[in-house]
């Protein structure tokens, strides 16, 4: 079959001529490499930021799930519609329950109210639409979190009731610019609390997407956060509030399965059943229950939305590599007019038409897989100039790289397929003639 | 009988104009003959000879090659008859310029279809029997006239033709190389190849054993000095 159709012969013939012509044929696979170099380059800064993301917050980061009271798919918020009824503190069995859970790597309470009920200031400085936790000495460790300046809380903060605080660095920077707050006070209310450390996901700062608060923070509405110890609670909101879980995984596979099982334990303690998804009909649909999390959702519409930013920028790669394929149409209509003599010569030899056809076809395909080869690897070259100079995350995707190269032996086929046909067409006698 | 033509006309249409250029020519050809047709240029004997090499169709009359219908063939059935019936040989030699020797001689058999080993090897023997084994690996830049056409002549033997049709072989040789391109011929003919030579000059033509003459379209039977037949 292979010796029949005469590929091999083809492809040899193909890379003879086109190194006989080195200079033009660069030239001719330039409009190519372009395309198909900004494909590469674009494909993989998007992936880049959807693959971290995606292992960052979804899972590699910290693998941590948040299981909490939600109305319908939206989070309940205690500030506007008081506690619901029917619902109760986490008990601590639930909690031993939940670590017991296959993959569980740990579990926390904590509760979460907005600075809307109680203003957070530090001295005439008011810090608005901020979050405050109070939360369990494992929290920091479940949800991936580090101190950055000063400390933790510690058991003696429990025992005490100490009226501590920490603040993550967008409520740091908020309220003291780039003064330490470590020692400073902040008020929740009317209450003062001293503030013993800053919390970060990470140490140091990097400007890469990792988290969901890493994407809000570069999208620059991400929401400033300070905690206090779930012991002293009490001081500014309520006894008894109903609880979140977070809870840490040990791998990201089983975060899904976790997160719904953590919800499922803490459903059925209140006496929800999981599978009555609405309430009875008429009554007051309330549907409140704890859920987890979906954070494969989230990481979806983020990518979604870096997809649609970029899809305007792969269109304009495809028209480059449009007219890259009009190039290689008219360098191939020069190479037929050339070569009409040895087209004449292989015809009278015994070279059936679709010989002709198929030569001419390879040469073509030939020149933009070269194109196609070296557009992708200045694609990566550039992706990585982009990583380096603007700081987006890259990922080079393998088929990303695939689909360049054959899309660029297609626009090859195609563009090639019109000279191929006149060179097929030439009339033997005529092309022995021609001078 | 190798080639059978009878009442063979052809026209070209320019624009409106009809343009006869062959009347009711017959010819036929046995196996281990060498005939020479001469005329003129413009008397339409390389239109004759396109159409014997099957490069060109007749408008109306019958041409039988190997008792085959030259007329009812396909575009692939032609180029089948080029490659394995006949064996060209150009004025210009029309070697390819950056390939060598072997690679211009092997050339009709890639077309063949036959493998890459035996192509090679099947070349190196044409290029022997042409007398040209020790120049199988130069490029045609690296040859005189009379070696270029003998890799011609090489070329056209290679994959073992019917007949060998040569168009004014001599015609861009100097007169030794030419009278040596002749000797080739004849030895070949000797060997049993059935030859057709297009030829505008006398001395070329009496190598041959039969002589035809072409005039206006019309082909004749000749008798340029009374003595046809090898010198």
């Amino acid at each position: 079959m292979v010796r029949n159709s005469g590929f091999g012969e083809n492809v040899k013939l193909a890379f003879r001529g086109i190194s006989t012509h080195k200079m033009r044929s660069f030239l001719t696979m330039l409009g190519i490499i372009i395309g198909i170099a900004a494909i590469i380059a674009i494909v993989s800064t998007i992936r880049g930021t959807n693959e971290q993301i995606k292992q960052n917050l979804i899972g590699a980061g910290t693998n941590s799930v948040t299981v909490s009271i939600k109305q319908n798919d939206w989070d309940y918020e205690f500030d506007w519609m008081g506690i619901p009824d029917g619902f109760y503190p986490v008990s601590e069995d639930s909690m031993q329950q939940i670590r017991e859970l296959p993959g569980v790597r740990s579990a926390a309470r904590f509760v979460r109210r907005n600075s809307s009920s109680q203003p957070v200031s530090a001295g005439t400085t008011r810090l608005d639409g901020c979050g405050i936790y109070g939360v369990e000495k494992d929290y920091f460790d479940t949800a991936g979190l580090q101190v950055v300046k000063g400390r933790l809380f510690g058991d003696v903060d429990y025992r005490n009731f100490s009226k501590v605080m920490l603040l993550d660095r967008s409520a740091a920077k908020s309220l003291f610019g780039t003064a330490d707050p470590v020692g400073k006070t902040v008020e929740i209310g009317d209450e003062a609390f001293m503030v013993v450390g800053v919390i970060d996901t990470r140490s140091t700062f990097r400007p890469t997407i990792e988290t969901m608060d890493d994407y809000y923070t570069y999208m620059g509405n991400s929401t400033p956060k300070v905690y206090l110890t779930i012991a002293e609670w009490p001081i500014v909101f309520q006894f008894d509030e109903p609880e979140a879980v977070m809870v840490r995984a040990k791998d990201t596979d089983s975060m899904t399965e976790i997160g719904r099982r953590t919800a499922e334990i803490l459903n059925s303690a209140l006496g929800i059943s999981d599978t009555s998804e609405k309430a009875p009909e008429g009554g007051d649909e309330q549907n409140i229950r704890y859920k987890a999390d979906d954070l494969l959702e989230q990481a979806r519409q983020i990518q979604d939305l870096s997809r649609s930013t970029n899809s305007m920028l792969i269109w304009i790669a495809g028209i480059s590599l449009l007219v890259g394929g009009i190039g290689v149409m008219n360098i191939m209509l020069v190479s037929v007019t050339e070569r009409t003599r040895e087209i004449g010569l292989k015809k009278a030899l015994g070279a059936r038409k679709r010989r002709i056809l198929s030569q001419f076809l390879t040469e073509a395909a030939v020149l933009t897989s070269i194109g196609g080869v070296l557009g992708v690897a200045v694609g990566i070259a550039l992706a990585y100039v982009i990583h380096f100079v603007a700081q987006v995350p890259v990922a080079i995707s393998v088929p990303s790289i695939i689909v360049s190269v054959v899309f660029s032996t297609v626009v090859g086929l195609v563009f090639g397929l019109l000279p191929s046909i006149q060179a097929a067409r030439l009339d033997p006698i005529e092309a022995l003639r021609y001078e | 009988m190798i080639i059978d033509i009878k009442d063979l006309c052809k026209t070209y249409v320019n624009g409106e104009m009809e343009v006869p250029v062959l009347h009711d020519v017959c010819l036929s050809v046995d196996e281990g003959e060498f005939v020479s047709i001469m005329g003129p240029s413009g008397s339409g004997k390389s239109t004759l000879m396109n159409i014997i090499g099957c490069l060109d169709r007749p408008t109306s009359g019958t041409y039988l090659f190997n008792g085959e219908d030259v007329a009812s063939m396909t575009d692939d059935g032609l180029s089948d008859l080029r490659n394995r019936g006949v064996g060209f040989v150009f004025q210009q030699f029309n070697l390819l310029p950056r390939e060598t020797a072997a690679q211009n001689v092997a050339l009709p058999l890639v077309y063949a279809n036959v493998p890459a080993a035996e192509r090679e090897r099947r070349a190196r023997e044409a290029l022997d029997r042409v007398g040209l084994s020790d120049r199988a690996d130069f490029l045609p830049t690296q040859l005189s006239g009379g070696q270029k056409q003998r890799v011609a002549v090489a070329r056209a033997i290679v994959n073992d033709p019917s007949i060998l049709l040569a168009d004014e072989p001599t015609g861009a040789l100097d007169s030794k190389s030419g009278e040596q391109l002749m000797d080739l011929f004849c030895d070949l003919n000797r060997q049993g190849m059935t030859i057709v030579m297009i030829t505008h000059e006398r001395g070329v033509a009496r190598y041959a054993h039969r002589v035809l003459l072409m005039n206006d379209g019309v082909l004749t039977e000749g008798d340029i000095s009374g003595e046809g037949g090898i010198k």
